[in-house]
C-alpha cells in the first residue's frame, strides 16, 4: 500500500438509504392517517351532573331530638345538656358570622373578615353610602353565588358573639338589656325568625347549621321550660 | 316569561330568564357596554349601576328583581353631581386602563348625592366596594374631593 495508490480504509463504506418519492408519500400519509384516527377515536368525554340543590340528608349534620334528653333526670342536668346542643348551631359560622365582635362582618365556614370591607353602619345593613343591599337581595343568587334574604343585616353589636364562649353567649341571650329580647320574643327569634332560619338554606357551597330550624327552635324551647340553665 | 325593564328612562321588554344577572341584559340585550363585567360575584364593583338611585351590582341582581325599579347606567348618569365628577375626572386624569371607571364613577356619584361634603373616611367606606388593579385610589379620591369642591361652589353661584 502506498500513498501513491491512495488509502482505502478497512471499515466498509455506509451505503445510504434511497427511498423513492412514492414510498416516502405513502409514509407521510400513514403517519397522518394514524395521527388522525387516534386524535378522533370515540372516547367517553366528561358528562355534565346535576349538582343538588341541598346537599343530601346523610351529610347534613343532625341535632339530637329534645326527646333524647328525657333521660337525663337532673332538670339543670338537661337543661345544660339541651343548650349545649343548640349551641353546635348558636356557635356555626353560619350564624356567628353575622353576630361579629366589631363592626365588620365574617364570612364562609373558616369566618375570615368580609370582602370587600364592609362597615354595619347606623342601622345594622351598612353604611348610607354601601348597603348591604348593593350585593345581598331579597334571595340566594346562584349566578353569583351572593346569599340573600329580604331582614339581610347583623345582630346588634350588644349581642356580639364571636370571641365569647357558649356560656357568655348564653348569660347574653337571656339579658333583655343586650338582646333586646324577652324569652318569647328569644323563642320567636330562634323558632320563627326568617333570617335566623336561612341558616339552614344558605345556598351556594355553604355549610347549612346543623338539624333544621324546627329542631333547633325545640331544643331551645325545652331548654328555657327546664330553667334556662346556662354553661360557665 | 317578559318583564319591563326601565333603563335610563326608556322602558324595555325583555325576555330573558328571570334568573339572568342584569349586568347580561345591560350588555348584550341592551348593548349598554359601559357597564362592565369585572368578577361576576359581587366583589370588584366594576358592574355597578344605580337602582332607584342606590348603588348596586348588576352581576349579583336578576332580572326579576330589578324589574320594576328605575336603572341608571354609566351611559345616562347626569345631574350636577355626575358633571362634576366627570370634570374631576378629566382633570385629575383618573384612569389608566380604565376598565373599573364606570363603576367607580357609579359609585363616587351616589357618594357625593348623600353626602356633599365627604372625608377621606367617608370615601373609603362608600368606594371599599370598587377595586382598581391599576390601584388610581389616590387619584380617585382626590377627584372625589374636587368634584365635592366643585359641586359645593356650583350651589354657592346658582
Amino acid at each position: 500500500m502506498s500513498w501513491r495508490h491512495g488509502f482505502r480504509s478497512a471499515r466498509p463504506r455506509r451505503r445510504r438509504l434511497r427511498i423513492g418519492c412514492v414510498p416516502l408519500l405513502a409514509i407521510i400519509v400513514a403517519a397522518v392517517v394514524l395521527i388522525a384516527a387516534i386524535a378522533l377515536w370515540p372516547r367517553a368525554l366528561p358528562q355534565p351532573e346535576s349538582i343538588a340543590a341541598t346537599p343530601p340528608r346523610s351529610d347534613v349534620a343532625q341535632l339530637r331530638p329534645v326527646a333524647s334528653f328525657a333521660s337525663i333526670g337532673d332538670p339543670e342536668t338537661r337543661s345544660l345538656a339541651l343548650f349545649t346542643e343548640a349551641g353546635r348551631v348558636i356557635q356555626h359560622p353560619r350564624c356567628m358570622n353575622c353576630h361579629p365582635r366589631d363592626d365588620r362582618p365574617t364570612q364562609t365556614d373558616a369566618m375570615r373578615p368580609h370582602v370587600p370591607w364592609v362597615s354595619r353602619g347606623p342601622d345594622d345593613a351598612g353604611e348610607p353610602t354601601l348597603r348591604c343591599s348593593t350585593c345581598h337581595h331579597a334571595a340566594n343568587f346562584d349566578a353569583s353565588g351572593v346569599p340573600g334574604n329580604p331582614k339581610w343585616k347583623l345582630a346588634p353589636i350588644e349581642m356580639a358573639w364571636q370571641g365569647k364562649s357558649l356560656g357568655e353567649i348564653c348569660r347574653q341571650m337571656l339579658d333583655p338589656a343586650r338582646s333586646h329580647m324577652d324569652r318569647a320574643a328569644l323563642l320567636h327569634h330562634m323558632t320563627e325568625d326568617e333570617l335566623v332560619g336561612w341558616a339552614w338554606h344558605p345556598g351556594g357551597k355553604r355549610s347549612p347549621a346543623p338539624g333544621t330550624q324546627a329542631e333547633f327552635g325545640a331544643l331551645i324551647k325545652a331548654w328555657l321550660e327546664s330553667g334556662a340553665r346556662c354553661p360557665a | 316569561m317578559p318583564y319591563q325593564l326601565a333603563v335610563n328612562g326608556r322602558t324595555h321588554r325583555i325576555d330573558e330568564d328571570g334568573q339572568t344577572p342584569l349586568l347580561w341584559v345591560l350588555r348584550d340585550t341592551l348593548r349598554l357596554t359601559g357597564t362592565k363585567y369585572g368578577c361576576g360575584i359581587a366583589q370588584c364593583g366594576a358592574c355597578t349601576i344605580h337602582v332607584d338611585g342606590q348603588p348596586m351590582r348588576s352581576c349579583s341582581l336578576s332580572l326579576e328583581t330589578a324589574a320594576g325599579s328605575q336603572i341608571v347606567t354609566i351611559e345616562a348618569v347626569e345631574g350636577p353631581e355626575a358633571a362634576a365628577v366627570r370634570a374631576a375626572w378629566v382633570k385629575r386624569d383618573v384612569p389608566q386602563c380604565g376598565f373599573c371607571q364606570s363603576g367607580q364613577i357609579m359609585s363616587a356619584v351616589a357618594l357625593l348625592r348623600s353626602n356633599g361634603a365627604p372625608t377621606d373616611d367617608d370615601i373609603d367606606r362608600a368606594m371599599s366596594g370598587n377595586i382598581c388593579r391599576c390601584a388610581t385610589y389616590n387619584r380617585i379620591r382626590a377627584a372625589i374631593h374636587d368634584a365635592a369642591q366643585s359641586s359645593t361652589s356650583q350651589a354657592k353661584t346658582a
